[in-house]
């Protein structure tokens, strides 16, 4: 049984359709991307997931419940986090704070704030700051870390490299390796494609809200890649 | 000299008063945004409901507090879960709508059970004992307590905002709701909460009331209205910024008094125009606009 097993995962907009039945799961110990341009459904997807969206029962399963349109803070406590696109950090609560309501639902797990200081050392000599007092690097780890407080069983994360310098970037994933170790497992959505084919164990591309390209990173062609992102 | 040293510190104990009204809107304002319409009347409808137990309960009106007060605080709970979680959303006017439709609800239903006759909470003696600080300088000792219990008040709110898991989600509620929701805080049980802490702290208001003064079912509008004062003299958002206000308006009514009897209201309503025109956004507002 997968962890994550989504199947024909369909999101609307009022009478927009964003995605047309998705089908993607997540192994447990794996890191899985999602890549795609610009409205191709990936933040909508992930939305789906978390219960931010509406969606079909069935169609989203965690270690084989059914979990799909259950409100997001349920979904939370059964182990689903969601790194959010733009951090949204609570402005009126302190790094540290933010990190600790992370952990308001109150699951057990291996994440607490000494290893979350441990694997982001600069949030420690901040915790006292307002999180949006931050860099947006730094920002960046705040919301990684408040999401892994809540001991997530797979940790969602939606454009981690968005409106970061390259440096920072590369910092931001090199949190990744640490994550895993504590048996985390990973679903990034990311439009730098160079970016998720390092990080990544297996790669699916959307395009208009369907899966266009499924495969491991090593197996699949520039070529390849290329017209299921671009569609020419 | 004495006599204005009386005043003064007679507005400065009505402000506890008026600060005990204030702090319940602006709990419900700074955690979910909402404006309470019937939030003078829910202190009304909790100084009767006192009035309608001390009797057959044989309670003395301090007890009532250990009743009444609970008893409100569920009822908040609930009217907030059945009812006012329905009208949040990006438009304020349902939350405005609806708690003004039970503003008159709760006006009328009293006016039926209680008729329109004034009534009030008696504690004996202590309604008008004082104390004397020397020379002719003396303050009541109801004022006093209830200055006490304001403050009190605001010092369980500021530990319970900004050193428990709670306090936590209230701020982050506040903040942003969706991203609330990814943390596990299941926001309508907040919302309940607070409006359950509201109403609580707007009981004690409404008995503490009927206990110094006569209250009338058609009272609520016009404490609203103070508490609006107070509120917005403090700056919204801001829980001191309550006391502050409160002390300000009373104060201002005291010296209006003073004054001339007719004038004790209308001074209040001057000084806080004119904190609006120096400070429009109130003395203590957090700096962050939304």
């Amino acid at each position: 049984m997968s962890l994550l097993e989504a199947q024909g995962v369909t999101a609307f907009y009022g009478d927009f359709q964003a995605l047309y039945g998705i089908d993607l799961t997540v192994e447990e110990g794996e890191t899985v991307a999602v890549i795609g341009s610009n409205g191709a459904g990936k933040s909508s997807f992930l939305r789906a997931l978390i219960g931010l969206q509406v969606a079909a029962r069935d169609s989203v399963r965690l270690d084989g419940q059914a979990i799909g349109g259950l409100p997001a803070h349920q979904v939370v406590g059964l182990g689903l986090a969601l790194v959010p696109e733009g951090r949204r950090l609570f402005p009126s609560l302190t790094v540290e704070e933010n990190l600790l309501i992370g952990a308001y639902a109150g699951r057990p797990g291996p994440w607490n704030l000494a290893r979350l200081y441990a694997l982001f050392p600069i949030l420690e000599e901040r915790r006292h700051s307002p999180g949006t007092a931050l860099s947006g690097g730094q920002q960046q780890m705040v919301a990684i870390g408040r999401a892994l407080m809540s001991n997530p069983r797979l940790l969602l994360c939606d454009e981690l490299s968005l409106g970061l310098a390259p440096i920072i970037i590369r910092d931001i994933y090199a949190a990744l390796p640490g994550i895993k170790a504590e048996g985390t497992s990973v679903l990034v959505v990311e439009q730098d494609v160079g970016q998720a084919m390092r990080v990544a164990d297996r790669l699916y591309c959307f395009q208009e809200g369907r899966v266009s390209l499924a495969g491991r990173p090593d197996e699949l062609t520039r070529e390849q890649i290329s017209l299921a992102y671009f569609g020419i | 000299m004495a006599e204005w040293i009386n005043t003064l510190l007679q507005g400065v104990l009505l402000g506890g008063l008026y600060s005990l009204f204030a702090t319940g809107l602006a709990l419900s304002f700074g955690v979910m945004r909402m404006i309470n319409i019937a939030h003078g009347d829910f202190a009304i409808l909790a100084a009767f409901a006192a009035i309608a137990v001390v009797e057959p309960l044989g309670l003395s009106p301090w007890m009532t507090l250990l009743v009444i007060v609970p008893l409100m605080g569920g009822f908040g709970y609930v009217l907030q879960r059945l009812v006012l979680n329905r009208t949040l959303g990006h438009d304020i006017l349902p939350p405005l709508l609806v708690t003004f439709g039970l503003s008159i609800m709760i006006q009328n239903l009293l006016l039926v059970s209680f008729s329109a006759d004034t009534r009030s909470l008696n504690v004996g003696e202590l309604g008008t004992a004082s104390v004397l600080l020397g020379g002719d300088v003396a303050v009541g000792v109801l004022p006093l307590i209830i200055m006490a219990v304001a403050v009190g008040v605001l010092v369980g709110l500021q530990w319970l905002f900004s050193a428990t898991s709670l306090g936590r989600a209230f701020r982050a509620a506040s903040d942003d709701r969706e991203a609330a929701q990814l943390m596990g805080i299941n926001n309508r049980h907040i919302y309940g909460v607070a409006m359950a802490l509201a109403m609580a702290i707007v009981a004690i208001a409404g008995i503490f009331l009927a206990i110094r003064a006569n209250i009338s079912p058609a009272d609520g509008p016009a404490r609203l209205l103070y508490a609006f004062e107070a509120v917005i003299i403090g700056g919204l958002g801001s829980l001191w910024g309550t006391l502050a206000g409160g002390v300000i308006l009373g104060v201002a009514q005291s010296i209006g008094l003073k004054a001339d009897p007719g004038w004790g209201i209308l001074a209040g309503h001057l000084a806080f125009l004119a904190v609006l025109v120096v400070r429009p956004n109130g003395l203590f507002a957090r700096t962050r606009d939304r």
